[in-house]
């Protein structure tokens, strides 16, 4: 399979990463050498086999609505590149993303 | 149809994505309150601030309210639900995907039935693609003065279970959707599943139109719009009416059809009254669903189900079916009192039981406690005219004791005065008026006024309203009809 290198682009985008030219011919082969790799899959007979959610053989892992100690605000804002009393600070966004 | 001047045949499709939140007390996937209003993050933790190596647990009270949720809506539960990972990146998102359903939603299927606006005899019933639970995001609060400071970011709504139902696209107005978005809440708070507070957001509405317009023999649709930031059912009416004009006139000026554009977002300015453009909606690809690896699958047993529906209770749409048979009322009255809440239906209910007459205490509700609620801001919870207090001054109404005028005066001296029918009857003096005494009034109202007894022997019987008003002056207790009847006799008899 070949990513053309507006594929890359779009996918470096989705991802939110920069990619200069020089990149983008390395990494397209390097995508495409992987994509190849999990293609192989597709050589196999799946017609009478199930999709399978998960491979673990559990299901209804849940707990009850009951409250827990939440993080005090210092403590979830330990880790915040930039902070003022109450909230993460991050650049201006302009316009709803979803 | 809408209202466009144009010879086009012109038909509107709305469909709606309407995302509730669920009434838990904790998040979907951790146990952090989900309560509004509470200082900015300080209601977060690991799993929902997204910090590397937490571990999501699922909230079995959220999957036990989208059953009954999805039953109420006439869903199928399908067996087995799953959690998909949607990409995207956002500030108020920490982990960089929301945790959704894709292809294997909690409920399928499914429709709601609602009065149809044009013509309330008639029931619509609009289907529903599916419903699916999945995590809110944070707030994002942007200085809007200045537009150039940081934006600030609470993750308290980080994780809160939503139940986000999807209909297909088949409404045909503004009106409509409203109607169905009015009959959602209905059931929701009804069912007690979610609050429905669009002010608190925990019910936002995006609605996806476009037009079907027939020219030249062919049918032509517009590109379709998804409207959003509509902050009251009266907002996704007039976003939807405005959307309507907007694509038609766009459609004459530039002839793009659903061909020519993908799907765009445009956003509600409630001031402006008009919509704007966003950003172009990314292809549904461009998420990048896949199964959530931290998550297991939930496996819904037919007996867990059919618990959950038995739980139910009696929905809206039935008490409204059984409000008409059992008290022989009109759909519109029974629509009226159901679409009011359970208190209401209450209220309604022990009236008319202690009336003895529905349709009496029908028209009462409709006019004289939706009125004075209305005035006075009321609930009806905590109306002061008790519903046992007003079936027996409707039981007196019905019993001839009392005309509906004097009624009405024993029904604002009964509001405004803390008593019950009869001592307000006692108070304001009302004595039951014995047909003797009434002759002698219409004897006297006769003999003074010879000109209308001339009409009504010369054929004009509705010459008698004038002496009713003289009737109610000289004795206010005098029943206006006996008077009528009293006073055509008399001339009859000559």
């Amino acid at each position: 399979m070949s990513l053309s290198g507006a594929d890359v682009r779009k996918l470096a985008l989705l991802a939110r990463l920069e990619l200069s030219d020089a990149e983008v011919a390395v990494l397209g082969p390097q995508l495409a050498r992987i994509l190849d790799f999990v293609e192989q899959l597709s050589e196999l007979d799946t017609e009478e086999v199930e999709p399978m959610t998960t491979a673990l053989d559990v299901v209804n892992r849940w707990a009850p609505d009951k409250l827990h100690r939440s993080l005090t605000v210092d403590e979830a804002l330990a880790a915040a590149p930039r902070r003022d009393e109450s909230c993460f600070l991050v650049p201006p966004v302009l316009g709803p993303a979803h | 149809m809408s209202r466009l001047d144009t010879e086009h045949q012109v038909e509107t499709i709305i469909g709606l994505e309407v995302h509730v939140q669920l009434r838990t007390q904790t998040k979907l996937f951790c146990r952090c309150s989900t309560e509004f209003g509470a200082p900015p993050n300080t209601q977060t933790c690991p799993v929902c601030l997204g910090l590397p190596g937490a571990l999501p647990v699922i909230n079995e009270h959220a999957i036990e309210l989208a059953i009954r949720t999805g039953l109420a809506l006439n869903c199928e539960i399908p067996p087995l639900t799953k959690w998909d990972r949607k990409q995207y990146f956002y500030p108020d998102l920490p982990k960089g995907y929301q945790i959704s359903q894709f292809d294997l939603p909690i409920c399928a299927d499914g429709f709601l039935e609602i009065t149809d606006p044009a013509d309330d005899t008639h029931t619509r019933r609009i289907p529903l693609v599916r419903a699916h639970l999945e995590e809110d995001a944070g707030k994002s609060m942007h200085d809007e003065a200045a537009g150039i400071s940081d934006t600030r970011i609470d993750l308290n709504r980080c994780g809160t279970p939503l139940l986000e139902i999807v209909t297909q696209p088949a409404m045909r107005s503004a009106a409509e959707a409203r109607a169905f978005l009015s009959e959602l809440k209905l059931l929701l708070t009804h069912l007690g599943v979610s609050d429905c507070e669009m002010q608190e957001g925990s019910l936002r509405v995006d609605a996806n139109v476009n037009l079907h317009i027939e020219a030249d023999g062919k049918e032509i649709a517009t590109p379709i719009v998804e409207i959003k930031n509509m902050n009251s059912f009266r907002a996704v009416e007039r976003a939807i009416e405005y959307e309507v004009r907007r694509q038609y006139i766009d459609w004459e000026d530039t002839g793009e059809t659903i061909e020519d554009r993908a799907k765009q977002t445009r956003g509600w300015d409630d001031a402006a009254e008009a919509t704007f453009a966003q950003r172009e909606k990314e292809e549904s690809a461009d998420y990048r669903y896949f199964p959530d690896p931290d998550l297991l699958p939930v496996r819904l047993p037919r007996e867990r189900i059919e618990a959950a529906q038995a739980t139910l209770g009696e929905l809206p749409a039935a008490t409204r079916q059984r409000l008409q048979s059992q008290y022989d009322i009109k759909a519109y009255d029974a629509d009226v009192i159901v679409n009011q809440g359970p208190a209401m239906i209450a209220y309604f209910e022990t009236t008319a039981e202690t009336a003895g007459d529905g349709r009496r205490a029908s028209a009462w509700m409709q006019q004289d406690v939706m009125r004075s609620l209305k005035e006075s801001d009321w609930e009806i919870g905590t109306f002061p005219i008790p519903a046992i207090d007003l079936g027996r001054l409707l039981r007196k109404v019905d019993a001839g004791e009392l005309d509906n005028a004097r009624a009405r005066d024993v029904f604002q001296y009964m509001l405004e005065n803390d008593t019950d029918a009869e001592g307000a009857i006692e108070a304001l003096g009302i004595v039951a008026v014995d047909a003797g005494e009434i002759e002698a009034l219409c004897r006297e109202l006769l003999e003074a006024n010879p000109k209308v007894v001339e009409q009504v022997r010369g054929g004009k019987e509705q010459a008698i309203g004038a002496l009713i008003g003289q009737a109610k002056k000289k004795n206010p207790n005098a029943n206006p009809q006996q008077v009528k009847e009293t006073c055509l006799r008399m001339i009859r008899e000559g």
